[in-house]
């Protein structure tokens, strides 16, 4: 290299850009900052990213490199430069060259919400597109959804019917135009078109027709009262003003969906913050590019209908996502409702056949467009836990962005993880990056589970993924673990089975970029239920892990689970046998005998259930803390007798400790927890003398609040002093200094803040979940980065 | 009973306890097998169905029948399933030591009078006794021949998309019954096994309707796992509605509080069919007719896809899958 250097009178480098560059408009933003420094030479996209040559001017190469950063596009994300002086070569202007021969990374890239330019154009009513509900461009518009095969381009999307116009031919194939080579391009001359139909078949009454188009119809509609179903950008939602009660109800009544959240979206962040607070990173997370569904504390002047979410202090709010829902929402002041558009817990349909059918049942009104949806991709949800934002589930927006993996991973094998049974991923994993999926669903469902087994083949075409390893939950009646251990069989490839909790804490490690060979750090995954190594259902551990492998060293009280999954749905359940294996029926019966709950209690089938706990039938014990939650909070009177949604009893208890009861809550008065040891000598949270205050509490009619206070507060105390006790100097996690938290529960923002302010006062570091959820959603990058460690291991064995 | 009694003692036991049980003059002969004219055979059709069970169940007793009843209603309805005539049975028994000549007595009985309703005959056997803790209590093995009728064409693979599928009474009877008197579980009312050959109902069945797709017995791993089998095997989906499946309400009181899916509890007296659609009022009426069929629906459908699966439509419009469970009813909700 440096023997042919020259002295010439141009400078000349040769820069590769690594990260999220292709199908994001990198190369015209390339080529644009590249004439506008006067620079010769030519970009292109190639197997690793994006390679340049400029030559010119030093002062102005150096110019050229910062633009790079400061003004890359909206929705790339630039991992690494790597910049070498070169021979100048014998370079015209400025041009965009083609890939080289196919070794383009594909480039699927997530959905982003309208740009800011976009949206401005079509509220401009001297633009082409003024009022066009699919207008685009590189810095926004539809991908994952749109996406049919690869290469991305027009003709491999739900796009290929639409055939550009002359002048969006032209804005396509123009550099400087922020239009050049964004596949959904389109126009009012070309483009799909919306349009407002009844579910029912039947003619829109002639009044609708006097509205501006069947955009701004629907919002008439919405401003009725009535329900609409609208063809979103990832399936079809329903909508309706979220501050009429009678809409809301008709809704959840139709949708058979008593008390589960709903979503909202609102015109703008003023119309949000009438409604809640909203922090700057909130504001900014509501505005980025995802636009995320943002859980915010509503205690705004204004309220929506209670209906909305029954029981909770937060609401999930979204800002308009495409331009359908900008123009839709144009003339709307109030929020509205914008739910998944199918019955109680099914996906979200995205079928147009399927419109009469499945959604007429529940909206009258559709608007709906010609433009397919290749494939279910539900609205992302996020929350600031901590001072962080962090996804409590990963679709819209940010997936399938790949996840940059740590150092270590560089060599990894090609592995597919099939995630869990609930809010179900996947993940592909590759040499130094992961693929996490969108949020799939709940694999009990017959629909999601198809959409699965089709998502999987899918991925693994669009990232041309040849899978080397599969990697499993250790549960063995899991639906995935079942399909895993099927195609592990049929395509002769090795499986690993991985533990879950150990998933829960190495996709936290993965999430925070740990490098593979760092120590091993002291993982508290809390959560419902998973199989343990001893085939015992776990779920409160303590785990000193890296990515190889884990040790439990300390865990919850096991506690039986009264007719297995049943106690999930009804907390009493967790309640009754925790009062039995911490007193018996005879000392809490004599004790707190005033008590309602002791009235609720007897008038159950005991002398059944009381079998049960006797011989053990259809009574696992479990260590789980997400039960525990249940058994207070059915205690106090939360959801005791039965949850409409999954973990709907810790979430509403959670909401009860506001900030200010939180604060007012003395320390000294947060409940005792003792650490003694299991007959394993394993130590373990053992929580008699919690029940013993709280039930005291009762007795004394302490709000509810409080004691929700009270609980949190204990519970941290005694997370943060197994902790110290695990790591002490001598003790079998001696030194160490790393606490990493994963697992559902720790998306209660209460206990999350509190462990984590108490484990960072005790020295500790804390890692926690941001890019993918503590929840079941984040096994799949666990369990993937787990199998590619082990596989590392043996081959490094082995001496390869 | 003494173990290695052998010879005399053993001869005496047999005698005494099976054959003044069966009573029957093939068996009563004594001989080391029972034979049968194969033109006697040759009269009911044109194939032979063979088949063998071991029972084994804890407790041996439990309301609505015993070992006996199992012994000789399971290997029955395993030939009758096929569409076959069931005619004789073997008998095979491991007695452990010390185990009352009583029990053997009532257990035998038993099988006797659950022969005699199926219309079987008992025509050879084998009894042994082991030491004291090499088995428990008492195993039964039986085997079974029976002749299917000409015509009659019954395979888990011939579901087709838009035929009925029947269930023949209340589900999960006879597992919910044996947890119970297993684990001494208090238990308001008394849930009896449904333990009882099932060759009476299916000729009734087949009288109404000859062309009988598919039909299984729903033993163990129960409904669910049937269709499951017939699901995979005929390369279709089966759709049920949860709001038809028949149940008892002791039954299914006892499932809510246990936690237990009664489409995977056991039955020892219920069988699914799948039938032409058009069919299947005929045959729903036939089997309303019998006793063993007074409680019969139609509990869904066969649809084309998702191929293999068995989709239960619950009240609310939701659907869930309802898989082959490898294991017992284990928790998966995180
Ligand atoms: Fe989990
Ligand atoms: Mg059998
Ligand atoms: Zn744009
Ligand atoms: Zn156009």
């Amino acid at each position: 290299m440096s023997a042919v250097m020259q002295p010439v009178a141009a400078q000349a480098e040769r820069i590769r850009v690594q990260g999220l560059v292709q199908g994001v408009g990198f190369r015209p933003t390339v080529w644009r900052l590249a004439r506008r420094e006067g620079l010769r030479g030519w970009v292109r996209n190639d197997g690793d990213g994006v390679d340049l040559h400029v030559q010119g001017d030093a002062a102005a190469i150096e110019r050229f490199a910062r633009a790079l950063r400061d003004e890359m596009p909206a929705l790339a994300r630039i991992d690494r430069v790597i910049r070498r002086p070169a021979v100048p070569e014998d370079a015209g202007d400025f041009r965009i060259v083609d890939s080289e021969g196919g070794a383009a990374r594909t480039g699927v890239v997530p959905d982003a919400a309208t740009c800011t330019d976009c949206r401005a154009e079509i509220f401009d009513p001297f633009a082409r597109r003024y009022r066009y509900p699919f207008t685009n461009c590189t810095h926004c518009g539809p991908r994952l959804s749109i996406v049919e095969a690869i290469p991305y381009d027009r003709a491999h999307t739900t796009m290929r019917g639409f055939a550009l116009c002359d002048d969006c031919r032209d804005e396509y194939t123009s550099p400087q135009d922020r239009r050049f080579h964004a596949q959904p391009v389109a126009c009012h001359a070309c483009g799909p078109r919306a349009r407002l139909l009844r579910t029912d078949g039947a003619a829109m009454a002639a009044d609708m027709l006097t509205m501006l188009d069947d955009v701004d119809a629907a919002c008439t509609l919405l401003q009725r009262g009535e329900i609409v179903a609208i063809k979103g950008l990832g399936g079809y939602q329903f909508a309706c003003d979220a501050t009429r009660a009678d809409a809301v109800a008709r809704l959840r009544d139709r949708k058979r969906r008593p008390r589960k959240p709903f979503a909202l979206m609102a015109r703008d962040l003023d119309v949000i913050r009438r409604h809640c607070a909203v922090s700057d990173d909130e504001a900014a997370l509501l505005a980025s590019p995802a636009a995320p569904v943002v859980l915010l504390v509503a205690d705004g002047a204004r309220r929506v209908d209670d209906g909305v979410a029954p029981g909770l202090r937060t609401l999930g709010f979204m800002l308009p996502n495409t331009p359908l829902h900008h123009l839709m929402l144009r003339r709307m002041d109030r929020p509205i409702v914008l739910t998944s558009g199918n019955l109680a817990d099914e996906p979200q349909c995205i079928d147009d056949a399927e419109v009469g059918a499945r959604l007429g049942r529940i909206a009258d009104y559709v608007l709906t467009h010609d433009r397919p949806i290749a494939r279910r991709v539900d609205d992302s949800v996020a929350r600031i836990v901590d001072g962080v934002p962090r996804l409590l589930r990963r679709a819209r927006g940010y997936a399938p962005a790949p996840l940059r993996l740590p150092a270590g991973f560089e060599r990894a094998p090609a592995v597919l993880a099939y995630g869990g049974e609930l809010k179900n991923t996947f993940c592909l994993l590759r040499a130094g990056e992961a693929i996490v999926s969108h949020h799939v669903g709940d694999l009990d469902n017959p629909r999601t589970q198809e959409d699965y087994r089709r998502a999987l083949a899918d991925y693994e075409q669009l990232f041309e993924h040849r899978a080397e390893w599969l990697a499993v939950d250790l549960h063995p009646d899991y639906r995935s673990s079942r399909l895993g251990r099927e195609q592990a069989a049929a395509r002769g490839l090795p499986l690993a089975t991985v533990q879950h909790h150990h998933a829960h804490v190495a996709a936290c490690l993965a999430d925070n970029e740990v490098a593979l060979a760092a120590p091993p750090v002291l993982g508290i995954a809390l959560d419902g239920l998973g199989y343990g190594d001893d085939d015992a259902l776990w779920g409160g551990e303590f785990l000193l892990a890296d990515y190889r492998a884990a040790r439990r060293l300390g865990t919850f009280k096991p506690v039986a689970l009264i007719g297995g999954d049943r106690a999930m749905r009804e907390p009493w359940r967790n309640t009754y046998a925790h009062l039995m294996a911490e007193m018996g029926w005879a000392r809490f019966a004599n004790d707190y005998a005033e008590l309602e709950l002791h009235r609720f209690l007897a008038a159950q089938s005991r002398a059944l259930i009381d079998g049960m706990l006797a011989s053990g039938t259809q009574a696992p014990p479990a260590s789980s803390c997400g039960r525990l939650f249940d058994a207070v909070a059915g205690a106090a009177g939360i959801c005791r007798e039965r949850t409409q949604y999954e973990g709907q009893a810790a979430i509403e208890f959670e909401a009860l400790a506001d900030a200010g009861t939180l604060a007012d809550a003395d320390d000294t008065l947060a409940y005792p927890f003792a650490v003694p040891r299991l007959k394993s000598g394993l130590p373990y949270i053992e929580p008699l003398a919690m029940w013993q205050a709280l039930l005291g509490d009762l007795i004394l009619g302490t709000p509810v609040p409080v004691i929700s206070a009270r609980f949190h507060k204990g519970l941290a105390k005694v997370i943060v002093a197994m902790v110290r006790q695990l790591c002490a100097d001598g003790a079998p996690a001696g030194g160490v200094r790393r606490v990493a938290l994963s697992g559902g529960v720790f998306q209660n923002r209460v206990l999350h803040e509190q462990v984590a302010a108490r484990l960072r006062a005790a020295g500790f570091d804390v890692l926690a979940h941001r890019q993918v959820p503590a929840n079941d959603g984040g096994l799949s990058l666990g369990q993937a980065v787990i199998a590619a460690a082990r596989a590392l291991s043996a081959a490094e064995r082995r001496g390869e | 009973l003494t173990h290695g009694a052998g010879g005399k003692a053993m001869r005496d036991l047999i005698q005494d306890v099976f054959v003044g049980a069966f009573g029957q003059p093939d068996a009563a002969a004594m001989e080391d097998q029972a034979r049968v004219p194969l033109s006697a055979l040759a009269r009911h059709g044109d194939r032979l169905a063979f088949t063998t069970d071991t029972y084994v169940v804890d407790p041996l007793f439990f309301p609505g029948g015993d070992i006996g009843t199992l012994a000789v209603a399971g290997t029955v309805n395993d030939l009758a399933v096929s569409g076959a005539r069931p005619l004789y049975l073997s008998c095979g028994v491991v007695l452990e030591e010390g185990l009352p000549v009583e029990t053997l007595r009532r257990v035998a009985e038993s099988m006797r009078r659950t022969a005699e309703a199926a219309g079987v005959r008992i025509v050879t056997g084998d009894t042994k006794v082991v030491e004291r803790g090499s088995a428990d209590k008492l195993f039964i093995n039986t085997a079974g021949i029976g002749v299917i009728p000409a015509g009659i064409e019954i395979s888990s693979a011939r579901a087709r998309p838009g035929d009925a599928v029947i269930v023949s009474g209340h589900l999960g009877d006879h597992g919910a019954a044996i947890l119970i008197a297993r684990k001494q579980l208090a238990l308001e009312a008394d849930i009896p096994s449904d333990c009882r050959p099932l060759n009476g109902l299916i000729d009734a069945m087949l009288a109404a309707c000859p062309d009988i797709r598919c039909l299984r017995d729903a033993t163990r791993g129960g409904v669910a796992t049937v269709l499951n089998e017939f699901a995979q095997d005929s390369g279709v989906a089966i759709r049920i509605r949860e709001e038809t499946l028949p149940l008892r309400e002791t039954v299914k009181g006892a499932c809510e509080i246990l936690g237990l899916d009664p489409l995977y509890l056991a039955n020892e007296g219920k069988l699914v069919a799948v039938v032409p659609a058009d069919a299947a009022e005929r045959v729903i009426e036939a089997m309303r007719a019998h006793p063993d069929g007074r409680d019969a629906a139609v509990v869904g459908c066969i649809a084309e896809r998702p191929r293999g699966a068995v989709i239960l439509e619950t009240g609310f419009g939701g659907e869930r899958i309802v898989d082959m469970l490898v294991g017992e009813q284990l928790p998966r909700i995180c």
